[in-house]
């Protein structure tokens, strides 16, 4: 049996982005990071489609671990990194935690649906909320992380950046780990055949809570770290189409690996940067062409590539 | 007194506009099983149309009430045009995937709708607004509506009665009827279900253009309205049950007076307050106001 | 043998339909049973009341001395009554070796909700890799369930259901799918499995060699009621049996 290289893999890449962040030019830096946000929040829609659910609303937890992290630095003053993430992952495992209570007796359209519905509901709240800048949100400033004042400094870009790197790289860790487990092969049972899981005495909806927990506070995590990358927060974060974007990376990385996501992520910023620069109207339907593709062509995502690859050499 | 009625009228005319954009979106889910996420695209190409080719009738002197008929033509011709290419050109070698893939490949083709309408038609707002005020207006106690609202809840009305009689009374709508029960037996029985397809999907998306084509002359036509219309069509469709027709009714009517009441009464509810309805309608109901038997399994 | 399952007094109907008419079965501890019956005779809604998927208009369904007539399928899976599918009801996706994994794990993390019996004896790697052997499977044990010829699905669909060691085993059409030649080299496999484990089985049959030479003893269903009850011969010689389930032919033998 070949033997799994992807803790090595995972563990270099997060090594050589730390070596080499100091010397990356800002724009590549900044691309690095955001890519690794995004992909920490669609490590969490993997686990979701592995489990056979998708969710169309997950820009619910990636806005909320976005204003988690904005309402402690604007209304609370306070500015501090650490601080916001654990803000972010309480605030979205509060959340997530309650309407999985609803949503986990849904399956397909009416779950995507319903999802839907609940991140209209957070970005309909914030467009009226004035206190929180409406519908253009507010600049945030994470000035220090675990006390220390980075704002200022040389390295204050760097801090960030390397944060988020080491948050992908304890997510994508986890997510390793879980996947392997005996909840990660439920999940997959329970997408192949949910009768026969209840038959054997699981409980399917117990695991997709708990699936739906995780990937929330997944996407509350890499919704903060964004809110501190850019540097600005607003309700767009919540709108259907944010949802809808995560989404297409899922589909695009595929779930045949926890170093998909983060590849699929930076594959999609990278293609925005660059379009939305040189053409900005086409941008979206490059995204719809490319979907189709990969629908038609590679059902398993990008990732099956490269596992076909493999199989050929 | 006079705030209910406002809440009431509101509502009906709100609901129409809904219903109008709701009512093909749940007809192509009930007899292909695809949540067509393009219906917003649809609805878009409808406005955008509209506004050119009534834009078009009006400047070059032509009788301003002539306007609504090319408010009319331009979403049949959408609708013809757009229909078939994205029935025939993609989705029929998607049947038989997974509901969620489909409705991933309708989301898909609206991206590229999306930006193709950004080509066309530019990135600024196009206005056409006369039609709108044409026909002067009405009024109820104090409050005055423009009697456009009148040909927006006529059309709705004139819509369910039409496809209510097809699908009772018309040959074409008991196939219709029996693709939606059962695909595989009605193809048994020898419907073409192919042909059946084809036809939903055109009329679905002609329904999608009209709406967009009727609300044109009430807003600025810009990129966004179809992401933006999409989401309230598959609330109420949701809410509903979805392919139910009457279901879609009742949905807008009841979406329709509740955000009419939070306009008035609650404003900063109002624009999820049609998701706050979605969501207690499910947990009241699971699958909506009018859902289908399902058959056991094992 | 002390008796582990008794229906009593089941009736269920489905509006106009009669699936059950006053079924009253007591089964004794490590017995195995045949239920006979020809399609819609009320076999397998029998087996879809006792294990939960369906609740009876009346009467009760008693495991162990414990009322189960209210609980759901996992609930009575975690007590220990099991079943296998007449479509075998597999993890398309999944090797054999972890199908069979998922089932050990989901009683290893269940903790005290299962019976003690339930619980394997080694590891769960270990307790797999003897599934494995004991039901012929190990040189498939990398292949996706997806891929496998039918017979092995049905194998591998029953011992998946033997995977959480139940008390009472209840398999559903277990040699239909199966090729005339492979039928007794499954149901050997199968039983040779329950004896090693001691479970109390019974099986929904239609192949009447089958039932003859596997079973102690035999329920035969007809438009919802046990028209029969007893030893294998006795029950296939019955002339009720001969004629409403069996048919004449069997009777030359």
């Amino acid at each position: 049996m070949r033997r799994d290289r992807t803790p090595v893999i995972l563990v270099a890449v997060a090594a050589l982005l730390l070596a080499t962040g100091p010397f990356l030019p800002r724009w590549a830096m900044f691309l690095v990071n955001v890519s690794l946000c995004y992909g920490i929040v669609v490590l969490g829609m993997m686990l979701l489609m592995r489990t056979g659910v998708v969710s169309f609303g997950h820009g619910l937890y990636y806005c909320l671990g976005a204003y988690a992290a904005g309402t402690l630095d604007q209304v609370y003053k306070v500015s501090d990194m650490a601080v916001m993430l654990v803000a972010a992952v309480i605030a979205t495992a509060a959340v997530s935690a309650a309407l999985g209570l609803l949503l986990r007796k849904y399956r397909d359209i009416f779950f995507a649906m319903l999802s839907l519905a609940f991140s209209m509901i957070l970005y309909g709240l914030l467009v009226k909320t004035s206190a929180l800048g409406s519908s253009d949100g507010f600049n945030i400033a994470a000035a220090k992380i675990a006390g220390i004042q980075v704002a200022g400094t040389a390295g204050e870009r760097y801090v960030r950046y390397a944060l988020t790197v080491l948050c992908a790289l304890g997510s994508g860790a986890f997510m390793y780990r879980y996947l392997r487990s005996h909840m990660g092969r439920l999940a997959e049972a329970i997408r192949d055949n949910e009768l026969r899981v209840e038959y054997m005495g699981a409980s399917v909806r117990n695991v997709i809570h708990v699936n739906y927990v995780i990937s929330a506070v997944l996407a509350g995590i890499g919704g903060a770290l964004a809110a501190i990358a850019v540097g600005h927060i607003d309700p767009e974060m919540a709108y259907w189409t944010t949802s809808g974007e995560f989404v297409f990376v899922g589909i695009l990385s595929g779930t045949g690996n926890i170093l998909a996501p983060f590849l699929g992520a930076f594959i999609f910023e990278t293609i925005r940067s660059f379009a939305y620069e040189y053409s900005p109207n086409t941008w979206q339907m490059a995204l719809g062409i490319t979907m189709l593709v990969v629908i038609m062509f590679l059902p398993g995502g990008l990732w099956s590539l490269f596992t076909r690859w493999r199989k050929a050499a | 007194m006079s705030q209910i009625l406002a809440v009431l009228i509101d509502g009906l005319i709100y609901s129409s506009w809904l219903f109008i954009i709701a009512v093909g979106l749940t007809l192509i889910y009930g007899v292909m099983k695809i949540l067509n996420i393009a219906h917003g695209s649809l609805y878009a190409l409808g406005a955008y149309s509209a506004a050119s080719l009534a834009g078009y009738w009006i400047n070059h002197g032509h009788s301003p009430m002539g306007s609504y008929g090319a408010l009319l033509v331009a979403a049949v011709l959408v609708g013809l045009v757009a229909g078939p290419i994205i029935e025939r050109g993609l989705l029929r070698f998607m049947y038989g995937k997974d509901e969620i893939v489909l409705v991933l490949v309708t989301y898909a083709v609206f991206l590229i709708l999306e930006d193709l309408v950004k080509l066309v038609w530019g990135v600024d707002p196009y206005f056409i607004a006369q039609p709108y005020g044409l026909l002067g207006n009405f009024s109820v106690g104090d409050l005055t509506y423009p009697n456009y609202n009148l040909v927006l809840f006529g059309t709705a009305v004139l819509v369910g009665a039409v496809l209510a009689w097809i699908l009772a009374k018309t040959r074409q709508g008991k196939m219709l009827l029996a693709v939606i029960h059962d695909r595989e037996m009605s193809a048994a029985m020898g419907i073409n279900v192919g042909r059946v397809y084809f036809l939903t999907f055109t009329a679905g998306a002609m329904l999608g253009a009209l709406g967009g084509a009727l609300t044109a002359p009430m807003i600025s036509v810009q990129p966004g309205i179809g992401a933006e219309t999409i989401v309230l069509a598959f609330a109420v469709v949701v809410i509903g049950g979805l392919g139910s027709l009457p279901g879609a009714a009742l949905a807008a009517v009841l979406v329709g007076i509740v955000r009419a009441a939070a306009v008035h009464y609650r404003p900063e509810l109002d624009l999820f307050s049609i998701y706050l309805v979605m969501a207690a309608v499910l947990i009241l109901r699971p699958k909506g106001l009018f859902s289908a038997q399902e058959a056991r399994k094992i | 043998m002390p008796v582990v399952l008794e229906a009593k007094a089941l009736n269920k109907s489905f509006g106009a339909v009669t699936a059950a008419a006053d079924i009253n079965v007591a089964v004794e501890q490590d017995s195995i049973v045949g239920l006979i019956g020809s399609n819609g005779a009320g076999k397998t809604t029998f087996i879809n009341m006792v294990t939960g998927y369906l609740k009876p208009t009346s009467g009760a369904i008693d495991f162990g001395g414990r009322d189960i007539t209210p609980l759901s399928p996992r609930q009575i899976t975690r007590l220990g009554i099991c079943r296998s599918f007449q479509i075998p009801q597999l993890f398309n996706s999944l090797t054999v070796h972890d199908n069979l994994l998922v089932g050990v794990g989901i009683v290893v993390s269940g903790g005290k909700d299962w019976a003690p019996e339930s619980r394997p004896a080694g590891t769960p790697h270990e307790a797999v890799e003897g599934m494995l052997e004991r039901f012929g499977l190990a040189e498939y044990r990398n292949k996706p369930a997806g891929v496998l010829p039918e017979g092995v699905r049905k194998l591998l669909d029953i011992a998946m259901a033997m995977a959480v060691k139940p008390r009472i085993l209840l398999l559903d059409e277990p040699t239909s799918g199966v090729s005339a030649d492979e039928k007794f080299g499954l149901m050997d496999m199968v039983m040779d499995a329950v004896r090693a484990q001691k479970v109390t089985v019974l099986f929904v049959e239609h192949d009447m060699e089958i039932v003859n030479r596997y079973t102690q003893r035999v329920l035969a269903f007809y438009e919802g009621r046990i028209i029969a009850d007893g030893a294998p011969a006795a029950v296939l010689g019955d002339a009720e049996v001969r004629k409403y389930v069996t048919g004449d032919a069997l009777a030359a033998h």
